[in-house]
């Protein structure tokens, strides 16, 4: 199929969602969903790392390698997972294409398997993304017996939550991948249709940082390998994201060390509390502390803002992020128009 | 005493100063600082007179930045240290497709290497395979150990998608390697591995080459061949390295962030360590935000407080001084329950935790400093 083909028509965005380890990809990727489901759509999340993070994140036992749906909203919205495993959609795949229930199975006990997920990364990252494509390449009314107990829905969107930018291009990239070991058959035919959707301009790839130095350059470098390899970059979501507490002027000063805590001396003395010069002095401290980050968020951020794409904010959560908080970033993401 | 003692403390200088210790391994989640700990002891270790190396995963570079260094590639490269240290620093990056080219061109005759190189197998294996990089670590920190050339090995490992793939890639790979599967697609048609495998095998074969293609097929089983005569020597030097981490001259150093996340998967390689009999010398909280001393007030004096200047102008900036406080004190707690908690499953097990700096680690001073609170006191 071409790709003009898939431009049109009802076909389901696709957003890939990476970043460096740790800065909320899983976070991120589940607020997304839930964001695209408020209007009333069914979307689709799709982990593909066998780490069970979605179903951590939603307080639940393990999820099968299934679209089970898991969130009903109130607007009517409807968010499904998967937690896709290769070796399941090698044996599904097999199933659909060949009818191989027991040659499945012989190959299971071949290692065929094992081979597909190691010395041939190429094959088990094309099984993984191919999942997360053919939910999206779904249109209204399209019906096919996929096997499993797992009806195929139609989703108006699907969000992955991929492997972080150290891994995300090698993923992203399986026809090259697959090219150099299979040259023809329906593998490498597979592997085309993977990358007709993943190359297409309605699929993006959303990148997590933080705003430190690393992550921050983790996200740039990545940006820049995915548009090096014809894909399309999409947001930038800047995660835990806290307000400054103090103005711009009281900031410099503290960076600069310039504030000994005597400034505090008067505030503290009216609140009435004990130990007044001792407490200035540590919290002048954290006064500092606070003002040296803040330092550091303004210079990744205006960093971030050379990159060109649109910045996206979700606030940090106290105590962790669970569900009511889950909502809240994902208000926060349609707040900022990062829903389409 | 209180009955509260706490957690017992590493002793990292206790560590690096033992001459008997010769290798300290660093692991842990995603992005918990193995990195940057495993530079920082380096750098503490040389400047309290080792000759250390550190082998580095980073790909982002900023590590050699702040070593001083342009970049880091394969080969050791000395790190200036300042004046005053009484030993040495090396570091490098790990090469993963060098390092095993080297092992091919070592345990084949060149004929044979040639064609392993050149085989596309060979070339998805050692730059995609995700446990090669894990098992390339393994294999030079094995060189290393045997060059002699230095008394202290820090190891860091690659961000992986477990902490545990440091110990099971290499197992991984070796038991693909030497599976039924490769066995098999390595016999000539028709001979024992083909009956061994019972029914369903003519049609396993004929899908194998549909799915793929009879191309793919030849390239694997002549990959497979030659790669056999290499092999032997290849699983028993990742075995030998394997023992090498369980005598008592290595120390596991297990770093995490103080989250439900980080602090989860350290449990589980402590478990793990110990299921393996690997030394395991502790546990690194990194990033932590102790509370600075003398200001005992708890979240709900300083938010009351806040309250009650708020209503004025004259005092915001106390007013903002107190939320802040307040916020810290509520992070704190959280990081010591969460802490707490972790640790309440593996009593005994030594800690040490490192604070946040306000910013990013740039230069050897960031580092020496990271050093100087791995070595130092648990704060309140
Ligand atoms: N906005 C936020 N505010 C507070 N904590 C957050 C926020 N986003 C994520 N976290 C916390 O940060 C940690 C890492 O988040 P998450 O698991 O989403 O990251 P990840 O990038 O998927 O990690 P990994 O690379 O391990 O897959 C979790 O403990 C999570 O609760
Ligand atoms: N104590 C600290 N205070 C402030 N920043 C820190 C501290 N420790 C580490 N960092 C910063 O945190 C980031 C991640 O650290 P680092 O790269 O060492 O983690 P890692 O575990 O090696 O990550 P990966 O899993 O991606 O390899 C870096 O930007 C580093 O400078
Ligand atoms: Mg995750
Ligand atoms: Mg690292």
């Amino acid at each position: 199929m071409s790709e003009a083909e898939f431009g049109r028509g009802t076909r389901a965005r696709l957003h890939i969602v990476t970043g460096k380890g740790g800065t909320g990809k899983t976070t991120a990727a589940t607020a997304l969903a839930l964001a695209l489901a408020a209007e009333g759509g069914r979307v689709l999340l799709v982990e593909v790392e066998g780490r069970q993070g979605i179903a951590g994140l939603l307080g639940r036992p393990p999820l099968p390698p299934e679209e089970r749906e898991l969130i009903a909203l109130p607007g009517g919205g409807r968010v499904c997972v998967l937690a896709a495993d290769a070796e399941a959609a090698l044996l599904e795949y097999l199933a659909m294409f060949y009818g191989m229930g027991r040659a499945g199975r012989a190959l299971t006990r071949l290692g065929v398997v094992d081979f597909a997920t190691t010395v041939a990364p190429g094959l088990r990252d094309v099984l993984l993304t191919g999942k997360a494509t053919e939910a999206a390449r779904r249109r209204a009314g399209d019906r096919r017996g996929t096997g499993g107990a797992s009806a195929a829905f139609h989703y108006d969107a699907v969000v992955m939550d991929a492997p972080p930018t150290g891994r995300i291009g090698p993923f992203l990239n399986v026809n090259s991948e697959v090219a150099g070991l299979a040259r023809v058959g329906p593998v490498r035919s597979h592997a085309d249709k993977v990358m007709d959707v993943i190359r297409s301009e309605r699929t993006l790839v959303h990148f997590v940082t933080l705003l430190e130095e690393m992550p921050v350059q983790e996200c740039k470098d990545g940006i820049a390998e995915i548009e090096g390899l014809g894909l399309h970059a999409g947001s930038v979501f800047v995660n835990m994201v806290r307000p400054p507490l103090l103005g711009e002027d009281d900031l410099a000063t503290a960076a600069d060390g310039g504030f000994d805590g005597a400034a505090l001396v008067p505030g503290l003395a009216a609140a009435g509390l004990a130990d007044v010069p001792g407490l200035a002095a540590a919290l002048s401290g954290e006064v500092r502390s606070h003002a040296l980050r803040a330092g550091l968020e303004r210079r990744t951020r205006e960093d971030l803002a050379a990159v060109g794409r649109p910045v996206v904010d979700l606030p940090y959560v106290e105590g962790g992020v669970a569900w009511p908080a889950l909502e809240r970033l994902a208000d926060a993401l349609k707040r900022q128009g990062t829903v389409r | 005493m209180s009955a509260e003692s706490g957690p017992a403390r590493l002793d990292v200088d206790a560590i690096i100063d033992d001459p008997r210790t010769r290798i300290v391994v660093c692991c842990g989640a995603g992005g918990v600082g193995k990195t940057t700990t495993s530079a920082a002891l380096g750098l503490r270790a040389a400047e309290r007179g080792r000759h250390a190396v550190v082998i580095t995963v980073d790909p982002a570079r900023r590590l050699a930045q702040s070593l001083g260094l342009e970049s880091l590639d394969g080969t050791p490269r000395p790190v200036p240290l300042p004046e005053g240290a009484r030993g040495t620093m090396h570091a490098m990056m790990l090469d993963m497709k060098r390092t095993f080219d080297e092992v091919i061109e070592e345990h084949a005759d060149p004929e044979r290497a040639r064609q392993i190189l050149d085989n596309p197998f060979y070339k998805t294996l050692s730059t995609g395979f995700s446990g090669t990089q894990e098992y390339m670590a393994m294999e030079k920190l094995g060189q290393l150990r045997r060059s002699g050339d230095w008394d202290l090995i820090v190891v860091d490992t690659p961000p992986s998608r477990s902490a545990l793939d440091f110990l099971d890639a290499p197992k991984r790979l070796g038991r693909f390697l030497d599976g039924k599967l490769i066995t098999f697609l390595s016999a000539p048609a028709g001979k024992g591995a083909f009956r061994m495998l019972g029914s369903g095998f003519g049609l396993v074969a004929s899908v194998i080459g549909k799915l793929v293609g009879a191309r793919f097929l030849d390239d694997l089983r002549s990959f497979v061949s030659a790669f056999d005569t290499v092999f032997g020597g290849f699983q028993q030097r990742a075995e030998q390295t394997y023992r090498l981490l369980q005598e008592p001259g290595t120390a596991f150093v297990v770093v995490a962030a103080p989250d439900t996340d980080a602090l989860r998967e350290a449990s589980y390689f402590t478990d793990r360590l110990a299921a393996d009999s690997m030394p395991l010398a502790g546990l690194v909280v990194n990033r932590v935000h102790p509370l600075p001393d003398g200001g005992r007030l708890s979240a709900q004096e300083a938010e009351r407080a806040a309250e009650a200047l708020s209503d004025g102008e004259d005092h915001a900036l106390a007013a903002a001084a107190l939320r802040l406080h307040a916020e810290r004190v509520r992070l704190r707690a959280r990081e010591r329950r969460l802490c707490g908690k972790a640790l309440s499953a593996h009593p005994g097990l030594p800690v040490a935790e490192v604070a946040a700096l306000a910013e990013d680690v740039h230069d050897i001073d960031g580092l020496r400093s990271i050093g100087t609170a791995l070595a130092g006191p648990v704060r309140a």
